[in-house]
């Protein structure tokens, strides 16, 4: 359910963007997604179709590029690609990594016609 | 055609208001709690019960979210705190708005604890900040001791991490250590406490843990 407040969100922003560029259609809406988040790419695709009827946003292409997990170690610095959500780092062996890519939930561009 | 960058977080706006809600917060000293667990885990009767322990020398406000319905809010409102009720009519979270609405109704200058109890689920409201101090995910033992692993966002966000229903330990198989370790390797500082809100075991020290970060907070204050 919640990719119904996450699409809702989605829209706001694109409408807004594209009425600011003096869009009269929005092509493609090009998303970057952390693999850590909970978006599930059809729901949210269904949600979209229903909600953009009649604005500039109808027939939009959702293209989505996904961000794999990046922890850095603390302690060296080393940063690694985490398949599985681990903070131990690989270089140390001890769990010092942060999170720094996994999570984003980015309107990255948009095109449009005008 | 033209391209355009927009470069913008889809959860912006959520992210604004808890910032809003957390200042509110903080300048009336309260410390806001974000209680994230699975349907039944016993979210609610841990909360009485640590209403219960601590309501002599603290003061409670709780708001509930759930689907539908009040159950969980006229427990609690039996303890004599507020309670305000949320109902997100299928909504899989609460979100920062949700909470800002919910609060006007309480004295905020009375209270220490505010205790949010989110609606049942390991996912969604991992992505929602409402403003809390902390996040405190709770993990009953029937539930399995894989779920860490298996939902390692919401555990490595937590601020505090409860496993509860200890008292079903045996019968249910749970390995304590391999769910200690898979929570230590996503989430190096929060404390992890094993307690039953049924049968008391474990409750005192996560009591004295809360009181401390109330202390702390209003310590901070002060100085
Ligand atoms: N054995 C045992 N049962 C418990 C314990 N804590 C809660 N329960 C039981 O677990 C069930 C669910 O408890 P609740 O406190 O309602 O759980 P909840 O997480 O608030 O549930 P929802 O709000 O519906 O998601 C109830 O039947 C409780 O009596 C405990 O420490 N030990
Ligand atoms: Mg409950
Ligand atoms: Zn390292």
């Amino acid at each position: 359910m919640h990719e119904l407040a996450i699409t809702q969100s989605l829209i706001k922003i694109a409408l807004a963007k594209a009425e600011e560029a003096g869009a009269l259609r929005i092509k493609k809406i090009n998303l970057q997604i952390g693999r850590l988040t909970g978006y599930v790419p059809e729901a949210v695709e269904m949600n979209f179709r229903m909600m953009t009827p009649g604005t500039r946003a109808e027939g939009a292409e959702l293209d989505i590029q996904w961000v794999p997990v990046r922890c850095r170690c603390r302690e060296c610095g080393t940063e690694y690609r985490s398949e599985e959500l681990d903070l131990t780092c690989p270089q140390c062996g001890v769990l010092s990594g942060q999170i720094i890519d996994g999570r984003e939930m980015f309107i990255d561009s948009m095109e449009i016609d005008n | 055609m033209t391209e355009i960058k927009i470069l913008k977080n889809i959860l912006d706006e959520n992210r604004h208001r808890a910032d809003d809600n957390r200042q509110v917060f903080n300048k009336h000293g309260i410390l806001a709690l974000n209680f994230i667990a699975s349907p039944g885990a016993g979210k609610t009767t841990l909360l009485e019960k640590t209403i219960f322990g601590l309501k002599d020398r603290l003061n409670f406000a709780v708001i509930e979210g759930d689907i539908t319905g009040d159950y969980d809010a006229r427990r609690l409102a039996a303890l004599g705190i507020p309670v305000v009720q949320i109902n997100t009519e299928g909504g899989c979270h609460l979100d920062a708005g949700m909470v800002h609405r919910a609060y006007q109704d309480f004295r905020l200058d009375k209270v220490d604890i505010l205790a949010v109890e989110n609606v049942g689920n390991l996912v969604c409201p991992a992505e929602f900040d409402l403003g809390e101090a902390f996040k405190v995910v709770v993990l009953s033992v029937p539930e399995g001791d894989d779920k860490p692993a298996k939902y390692p966002l919401i555990f490595s966000e937590a601020g505090a991490v409860i496993f509860s229903k200890i008292d079903l330990l045996k019968a249910v198989n749970f390995g304590l250590d391999k769910a200690r370790a898979d929570v230590r390797r996503i989430n190096r500082e929060a404390p992890i406490f094993e307690l039953s809100a049924a049968t008391g075991q474990g409750m005192g020290e996560w009591l004295e843990w809360l009181s401390g970060k109330v202390e702390s907070m209003k310590g901070d204050e002060a100085g």
